[in-house]
């Protein structure tokens, strides 16, 4: 056991964990902290992979902006806790086993296909430089474009989250 | 040295999470929170393909994934605000109409 495998198992150990915790809280407001921890965890991850601006980004963007915005809307809209519907029972009955199939089988083939090639600590450092020069040169028709998606989705918030006004047609 | 299998399978592991809190989650600000889990996975499988090819691109795919994700999710809690102001609730299972 090296150092760098015991930091990956670190950190995968809380994705898993953090995953499963969102699945199995009923509150929106835990799922949301869960989901917190497992971005945090991943941007562990992307450290160990050498893609340092990456992990800041995901760290200041997702767990920060975005997160927040979650955690925003489930004050805002008091969501308290979920209740408890009767899933199916052919789901159970054939999703469960099926399921633990599929990962087994997935795992194999993929433990099999690329078991002997290892990435490195930092085998690709993303520095800031080289990432800037890629997106600003060789993917700038995509950047601009992105812009464009931003700007559309801030007037569609804007429009969506705006209280109609009180004359335009209630239909009930 | 961590081999790229491990990081695939950890990927796919929180995108299967994302799948199927998106299916039993009956909460619409759960299943939207599942579908950032599933984003998340699939970066995590494009930054440890850009650190096995040596291709920084992997890297720049990331942050376009975000800006989309960044998107989905301002638009996506406002239709989330409309709902619950017209209907009152956030299961979705009583969200069973187009139109009120």
């Amino acid at each position: 056991m090296n150092f760098h495998l015991i930091l990956f198992l670190a950190f995968g150990a809380v994705c898993v964990g953090g995953a499963i915790n969102l699945l199995a809280q009923r509150h929106p407001i835990n799922s949301a902290l869960s989901l917190i921890a497992v971005m945090a965890a991943l941007a562990g991850e992307y450290l160990l992979l050498g893609a340092e601006f990456v992990a800041a980004v995901q760290v200041i963007v997702y767990a920060g902006a975005i997160m927040v915005l979650f955690v925003f809307v489930i004050m805002l809209l008091n969501a308290g806790e979920e209740e408890e519907t009767k899933g199916s029972r052919v789901a159970v009955l054939f999703g469960v086993p099926g399921m633990l199939i599929g990962g087994v089988l997935m795992a194999w083939v993929v433990l099999r296909q690329s078991g002997t090639e290892a990435v490195p600590i930092g085998a690709l450092p993303g520095h800031p430089a080289d990432i800037a020069q890629l997106l600003f040169h060789d993917f700038l028709l995509p950047f601009e474009v992105t812009s464009i998606l931003i700007l559309i989705a801030i007037m569609g918030a804007v429009v969506l989250a705006s209280k109609p006004e009180p004359m335009a047609g209630k239909v009930h | 040295m961590v081999p790229l299998s491990y990081y695939l399978l950890l990927s796919g592991f929180l995108f299967a999470c994302g799948v199927a809190g998106f299916l039993i989650k009956r909460n619409i600000i759960t299943i939207f929170m599942s579908i950032e889990l599933m984003l998340n996975g699939v970066n995590l499988s494009f930054v440890a393909f850009a650190a096995h090819w040596h291709a920084l691109a992997g890297q720049v795919f990331v942050f376009f994934v975000m800006v989309v994700a960044a998107a989905e999710t301002a638009v996506g809690l406002a239709i989330i605000i409309a709902v619950y102001r017209t209907r009152e609730t956030l299961n979705v299972d009583q969200v069973n109409l187009l139109k009120l």
